[in-house]
């Protein structure tokens, strides 16, 4: 039978912490927005821009630039969704 | 238990107020992670992938959260669809609403982890640092006797009681009970795993 103190460590063993790097990139998306504000617009209104951010989105961003951080990257990627 | 509701924490959010988002962040970093790696068994790699785009659209469409209440299914449904794309990329027929084998008890049982893990705000930081340690970054009583400049036996100890401790905050009134055991006694005075 599983004591309570048994189902409490299975528990806390079941939300082990993800790998690190991972929480604090997630946690610079407000900063990364900010920077990305500019990008996004040029690419609202240049449309060559925006054919050269979706051809190489990491390389254009260090081109403007702006470090491609996987917050930075996974946010340009929303942004340019259709 | 929890310092704020979610409720609370997307309202900070939406406010942009400092430092919201680190805790709506930290707070569910380990429960879309979960979700990828445990639930989806997605690669290590696809995970993290999966986790970045999971926070990247949380953020950008928080505002658009009806019911501020449903923050942790909406999270939850945001991975789910995350990981499915993911799969269908590698190849893997498979919908939203088709979990893997075992998926439903996987998602309920971290539901009720974060419920444990909501309660370790009532431990002390001692309490929640040794815990943390040892059940969710798999650290050895060795690495964290030498971390905390404390004996491995005292670690095995000291797991035990903030244990007992953790369940008596999740269950007050079992705590209040007369009669109950001490906390040496009801676990027994021992932590399986690693020495």
């Amino acid at each position: 039978m599983t004591t309570p103190e048994e189902r409490i460590a299975a528990l806390l063993r079941a939300l082990p912490a993800p790998p690190q790097g991972l929480t604090e990139a997630a946690k610079e998306l407000p900063a990364a927005r900010r920077e990305l504000e500019t990008i996004v617009a040029r690419i609202e209104r240049d449309a060559r821009f925006r054919a050269l951010v979706a051809a190489d989105l990491e390389q254009t961003l260090r081109v403007e630039g702006v470090e491609p951080t996987p917050a930075v990257v996974a946010l340009l990627r929303r942004r340019l969704e259709p | 238990m929890d310092p704020a509701s979610d409720a609370e924490l997307v309202a900070r959010c939406l406010a942009d107020e400092q430092g919201a988002w680190d805790d709506l962040v930290d707070r569910y970093a380990r429960y879309v992670y979960a979700i990828a790696a445990r639930v989806y068994r997605l690669e290590p790699a696809d995970a993290e992938d999966v986790f970045q785009e999971v926070f990247a659209r949380v953020f950008e469409r928080l505002d658009t959260l009806r019911d501020v209440d449903a923050l942790r299914p909406w999270i939850a449904q945001t991975t789910r669809r995350c990981a499915v794309d993911t799969l269908r990329r590698a190849g893997r027929e498979t919908s939203v609403d088709e979990l893997p084998d075992g998926a439903d008890e996987g998602l309920a049982q971290l539901d009720e982890a974060m419920t444990v893990h909501a309660a370790l705000t009532g431990l002390s930081p001692d309490c929640r640092e040794i815990l943390d340690r040892f059940f969710t970054r798999d650290e050895s009583y060795r690495t964290i006797g030498a971390e905390l400049e404390l004996p491995p036996g005292t670690i095995a100890s000291r797991i035990a009681r903030c244990l007992a401790r953790l369940r008596d905050v999740l269950d007050p009134d079992a705590a209040r009970a007369p009669g109950r055991k001490t906390p040496a006694h009801a676990s027994g005075g021992k932590v399986r795993r690693r020495r």
